[in-house]
């Protein structure tokens, strides 16, 4: 009988909420609070690791040797950062990935930056951690085309590998184990440097103009790019078809059943984004301008999958401006990597 | 959601109440993630997964003998989600991946010969 009451109190609750939701404006066209809103966006004091992998500097220091070496590759010409490299914000700036053989691949290289956050890799988030995300590239014929069991006999052939490996996880050898997790703890600490941006949010009022502050208005109201572009990475890592011409399936082809992710793919991090044209999955819009063009119309197709949060915003060309400008302000000054000296 | 339309869903919402729905559990969706991350229900439950986001939701499980999915969930939505043996049922969102839900469903008390 309590459990009656209470589920009844709930539902009445629910509904009364549910009343007084549809009494008051919806939620995105309230003045927004600015201090509340920049507050959002605060840079967190650490980086989060699993249990099992803990990072040390033996282990990210063979993580970034194994990230640089193409002797990963069947080829042994290819990289990790063949494609994430640094000099290009951890991509390669091509509107579709390069494989195995020059063959062009149908998705855009995605930026490594920042993914110790992530909650779900590649594109279509079909690998719930690094550790399980790293070895699939090296593996997929299409791209380093290196078959995991011949991986291990190949890494225990270079001597001085046998060591960092000892180093880095004691007693555990070279194993596609202890590959993976080395290589993601040299990604957990791909973060993005502090941009003019994150200075504005603490309180240096002078850290960005009054265009690209405007911009952040504009990001968080009018535009909604804040619906799925939020917190402080600028992503919360869901997965969209925003109306973008092409027959891949995105997400849909992980989960076939679920009309609503058909098309779908991963809201990208904006952090550094203007240095890593072209954009969208498969680099269809060239510039930043373009990518708030194809938000602003709604998407450039619609299919019964294209998500609700996607509609026409009627951004003034003024409006759209401020929008690149904010969108400008998140670029950092990133230290330049060193080129690990390669074992032999 | 117009009023009429929050107003006949709060009618059908109570009179589902009323009629005994006595083991209902509401799970809220807002901010992106579940009010709790594991619900302890009995099997025959039904937990009503509540949309309280300004956003849209795609709830599903994939955990064998819980296959379901809720399919397109909108602001202010309420679905119920029937779950009819024991077991552990994990409950995702397709749109959100940091949502996760964990449903422990119980051997129903008392129902039994």
């Amino acid at each position: 009988m309590q459990s009656r009451t209470r589920s009844g109190a709930l539902v009445l609750g629910a509904c009364v909420a549910l009343l007084v939701g549809a009494a008051a404006k919806p939620a995105l066209d309230v003045e927004p609070d600015l201090e509340a809103l920049k507050a959002k966006y605060r840079r967190p004091a650490s980086v989060p690791h699993p249990d099992d992998n803990a990072p040390s500097e033996a282990r990210v220091r063979l993580g970034l040797t194994l990230f640089f070496d193409p002797r990963l590759s069947g080829s042994g010409v290819m990289a990790c950062a063949t494609c994430h490299n640094p000099g290009l914000s951890w991509a390669d700036g091509l509107e579709r990935a390069v494989g195995h053989g020059m063959k062009t691949l149908p998705r855009r290289t995605p930026t490594i930056l920042n993914v110790a956050w992530a909650e779900a890799l590649f594109w279509d988030g079909r690998a719930s951690s690094l550790e399980e995300q790293a070895l699939g590239p090296i593996a997929s014929p299409d791209e380093m085309n290196q078959p995991l069991e011949g991986l291990v006999p190949k890494l225990r052939a270079i001597p001085e590998y046998a060591a960092q490996f000892e180093e880095a996880y004691p007693g555990e050898g070279i194993s596609n184990a202890t590959i993976a997790k080395a290589i993601a703890s040299f990604e957990r600490t791909v973060v993005s440097a502090r941009a003019p941006f994150d200075a504005w949010v603490e309180g240096d009022e002078s850290a960005i103009g009054a265009e690209a502050k405007q911009g952040f208005v504009v990001f968080n109201g009018k535009a909604r790019c804040s619906t799925c572009h939020s917190g402080w990475r600028l992503t919360d890592d869901s997965f969209h078809d925003i109306g973008v011409r092409g027959d891949d399936r995105g997400r849909g082809a992980v989960l076939e059943e679920i009309e609503g992710v058909q098309f779908a793919f991963k809201t990208p991090t904006l952090r550094n984004v203007d240095r890593r044209a072209p954009y969208m999955h498969d680099g269809s819009e060239k510039a930043l301008e373009d990518a708030v063009a194809l938000y602003d119309r709604g998407g450039r197709v619609r299919r019964p999958s294209l998500s609700r949060e996607i509609v026409p915003l009627e951004l003034t060309p003024q409006e759209s401006g401020q929008l690149v400008a904010f969108l400008r302000t998140l670029t950092s000054d990133d230290a330049p990597v060193a080129i690990p000296r390669l074992p032999r | 959601m117009s009023i009429r339309r929050v107003a006949a869903l709060a009618v059908v919402l109570l009179s589902a109440a009323s009629r005994g729905a006595a083991e209902d559990q509401v799970i809220v969706q807002q901010d992106k993630a579940f009010s709790q991350g594991q619900v302890v229900v009995q099997a025959g439950d039904r937990i009503v997964f509540s949309n309280r986001d300004a956003v849209t939701h795609n709830l599903f499980s994939r955990s064998p003998g819980f296959e379901f999915e809720v399919k397109v969930q909108l602001p202010g939505q309420d679905t119920p989600v029937t779950f009819e043996r024991a077991g552990v049922a994990e409950v995702r969102c397709a749109i959100h991946p940091e949502m996760k839900l964990r449903v422990v469903v119980e051997e129903k008390q008392g129902g039994k010969p």
